[in-house]
């Protein structure tokens, strides 16, 4: 399976359990994992191994995944449907305020149409929906070169650009 | 007015590029109708009854004369030769083909002019008054805030896919004249007790189908913190409004869900954290935006001529427009003069070509090549000297465009209704006709005097129904269109919901019934009483039994 990484196509390390028990048990190799999932199992887990993910829809309050951002290599935000847009805040609050460092990714219903926006907040790993053309997804990024606001990229503003700070 | 520099310049003709490429992968099936229809959407494109319709955005409603030409060429080469005023400060086409429009996006483009976010599940147009600039009332300029709030929301990354969308107004004035307390987020430019300016923000007003006005959240905000406070608005409802029911997705819903206090502690909590950042404004920043709202130097001796004074007295129908169409003007010897697209026979906000390209050389010659577009669907020219007013209004009145009528009954605001929109349950331009015919007596509406008649032809209530001094919403009973009449509504200081006459009437009835309506606003008026006033003071049983009595 390949994702998009720091806006190339690579081959991905991690599978994606969508749906687990709680008392089912701990999956091996690099598993994305439900954050209700690693709540249940949370010690066992830490003593396992080093490296974990996992994934979260909008309906979680960011706050609570807050204390364990040390555990985590990644963070994969789930779009149910591309409209659904409350990961664009956790992804801004992850990055911003919470300074994670990992790898957060895209994860559902994630087009080429989508990604610009997705990168600005903070996001730099894309699984793209299945059937979709992931090279020309890759586009996506150079759509805009200039940005007005501020957000959890690096990009330099128009104010900025401007000189009025 | 604001100029683009080679940033905004840039991001337009990106846009531009973008979307042609959007409708190329749709066009060639490698984007589904679902997949598109956000795209599209937050481009300004519907897909309406007849064909596609395009909303090109007026931000705070100002036009130069040469962005309103591109207008009129846009209506001529690309649709039918006319364009549609919308409530809220921009313009609809309502017959592009959809492989055109990248191509009416790039002439967009060439007049610094777009479609972005003019629809869809995102920020719109930020939407300010048509007086903005002139009028003696006003306490700061509101259109440099709305510029401000303009490049912030444009492409918001964050902001995009929100529950619903998102309507910003920005007054500056002690008359509200924005209708700021039916939006999303009306702020509102007022002084504190230590003299400085600031704003004092709403939240949660809007129409659609379960109405409401905006609640104070918070009494003065430091103008340095407008962009992160809204920031902080929209967070918390992009993660908390309601995305289960598209009809409880509005912000009104939640703000009305959590309650008015709680909702103020979760911005304010939220906006703790990024009140110092990235957003916080400079005065630099300020100042630039306010450098290009600046007055045109008046001349001094405006005030010197008479002949405008003369004009009014010598010519009648001169001076029932003079009393209707002028606007009182900050600077001695100017008005704004407001051109109505309220004419007998025409579709309320409707303007062809060949009057789109005529205002424009009006306001080249008489005012500073400046027109505003106002939210009850008229345009404004706002700097012209009163020795020029007779000169101006002979040329309006051979384009049709001298209709005396504004703020009068016959200045409807009027949804597309069942002539165009696939949601309509019933016609509203028809209405507008029927009222039209039945009051052409032009003596008897300035007698009326004020009165605002709003009309929707569903409970989206893109006619602003809700607020209208009387309101008329389309409904569909067993397949015929039956009207739903409320009374005492308005947009403005006083804004409030109308409250429902009784049951619907059938089409035919609808231009009687407001003539009942005003059988007994004259009976019962006292003085200078306006049809509003009546109605406060009298309530609506007087109203209600002349109207179903002799049913
Ligand atoms: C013909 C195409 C149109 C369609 C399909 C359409 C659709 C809608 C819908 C679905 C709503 C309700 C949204 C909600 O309550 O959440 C709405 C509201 C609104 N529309 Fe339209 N509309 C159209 C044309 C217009 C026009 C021509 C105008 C201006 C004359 C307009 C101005 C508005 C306004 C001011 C609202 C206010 C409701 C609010 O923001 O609370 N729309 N529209
Ligand atoms: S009020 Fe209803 S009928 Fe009128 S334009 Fe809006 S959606 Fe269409």
């Amino acid at each position: 399976m390949r994702v998009i990484k720091n806006k190339s196509i690579i081959d991905d390390e991690w599978s994606l359990k969508r749906e687990i028990g709680n008392t089912d048990p701990i999956p091996s190799g690099n598993v994305i994992l439900p954050f209700p999932f690693w709540q249940a199992n949370r010690d066992e887990l830490i003593n396992s191994k080093k490296c974990h993910a996992i994934w979260i829809d909008g309906s979680i309050e960011i706050e609570t995944i807050a204390s364990d951002l040390q555990y985590f290599a990644l963070i994969a935000l789930d779009f149910p449907t591309f409209k659904d847009g409350r990961s664009y805040s956790h992804a801004r609050l992850l990055r911003e305020r919470y300074d994670f460092k990992g790898e957060l990714r895209a994860i559902g219903d994630v087009l080429q149409d989508q990604l610009f926006f997705m990168e600005r907040c903070g996001i730099n790993s894309f699984r793209i929906r299945d059937g979709k053309d992931i090279e020309k997804a890759l586009e996506s990024f150079n759509v805009f070169s200039v940005n007005y606001q501020g957000a959890a990229d690096d990009s330099v503003t128009i104010s900025q650009q401007r000189k009025f700070k | 007015m604001y100029k683009y520099d080679n940033y905004d310049q840039t991001i337009v003709n990106e846009r531009v590029e973008q979307f042609r490429d959007q409708t190329r992968r749709y066009l060639a099936g490698d984007l589904s109708d679902d997949e598109y229809r956000p795209l599209r959407l937050m481009n300004g494109l519907y897909i309406q009854t007849h064909a596609p319709m395009l909303r090109v955005a007026i931000p705070y409603g100002l036009l130069s004369s040469e962005q309103l030409r591109m207008l009129a060429h846009i209506s001529r080469k690309y649709d039918k030769s006319y364009g549609h005023f919308s409530t809220r400060q921009n313009i609809q086409f309502n017959w592009p083909a959809l492989e055109t429009v990248p191509d009416i996006l790039a002439d967009l483009a060439t007049v610094e002019m777009h479609a972005i976010q003019t629809s869809g599940n995102c920020i719109r147009n930020t939407t300010s008054d048509q007086f903005a600039g002139i009028s003696k009332d006003e306490i700061e300029d509101p259109r440099p805030y709305c510029e401000i709030i303009r490049q912030w929301s444009t492409f918001h990354p964050e902001f995009s896919f929100l529950p619903r969308k998102f309507k910003i107004a920005v007054s500056g004035s002690k008359g509200d004249r924005a209708a700021a307390m039916v939006h999303d987020i009306g702020l509102y430019l007022v002084n504190n007790e230590k003299g400085e300016t600031g704003f004092k923000v709403f939240v949660g007003g809007g129409l659609g189908r379960t109405p409401h006005i905006g609640k104070c959240i918070r009494n003065f905000l430091e103008k340095k913190y407008l962009l992160s406070y809204i920031e902080a608005i929209l967070r918390v409802y992009n993660k908390f409004g309601r995305r289960d029911n598209i009809y409880k997705a509005r912000i009104k819903i939640l703000v009305n869900d959590v309650g008015q206090e709680e909702f103020g502690k979760q911005v304010e909590q939220e906006w703790l954290h990024i009140k110092e950042g990235i957003l916080k404004l400079g005065q630099k920043e300020i100042d630039h935006a306010k450098s290009f709202f600046t007055s045109p130097m008046y001349s001094k001796d405006a005030i010197d001529d008479d002949s405008f004074e003369k004009a009014r007295t010598a010519n009648e129908d001169f001076k029932n427009w003079a009393t209707r169409n002028l606007y009182s003007h900050k600077a001695p010897g100017y008005r704004a003069v407001i051109i109505s697209l309220k004419a007998p026979g025409i579709a309320p906000g409707d303007a062809t070509d060949e009057q789109m390209d005529f205002i424009s050389d009006l306001s080249d010659e008489y005012s500073y090549g400046e027109i505003v577009v106002t939210h009850d669907q008229n345009l404004v020219l706002p700097n012209v000297k009163q020795g020029d007013l007779f000169a101006l209004w002979e040329k309006l009145k051979t384009k049709n465009l001298a209709t005396s009528n504004i703020g009068l009954l016959t200045d409807m605001i009027c949804c597309p209704g069942l002539d165009f929109c696939s949601l309509a349950n019933a016609g509203s331009i028809p209405i507008a006709k029927q009222i039209n015919e039945k009051f052409n007596d032009l003596d008897y509406l300035h007698d009326i005097g004020d009165l605002k008649i709003k009309m929707s032809g569903c409970m989206n209530a893109c006619g602003h129904h809700h607020v209208g001094h009387i309101g008329i919403l389309g409904v569909d009973k067993k397949g015929q269109e039956f009207y739903q009449l409320t009374l005492g509504g308005s947009s403005e200081s006083d804004a409030c919901l109308g409250d429902r006459l009784g049951p619907a009437i059938p089409k035919i009835d609808v231009a009687n019934v407001i003539a009942k309506l005003l059988d007994v606003y004259v009976k019962l008026r006292e003085e200078d009483e306006r049809f509003l006033d009546t109605y406060r003071r009298v309530g609506i049983a007087p109203f209600k039994e002349n109207v179903y009595a002799s049913h």
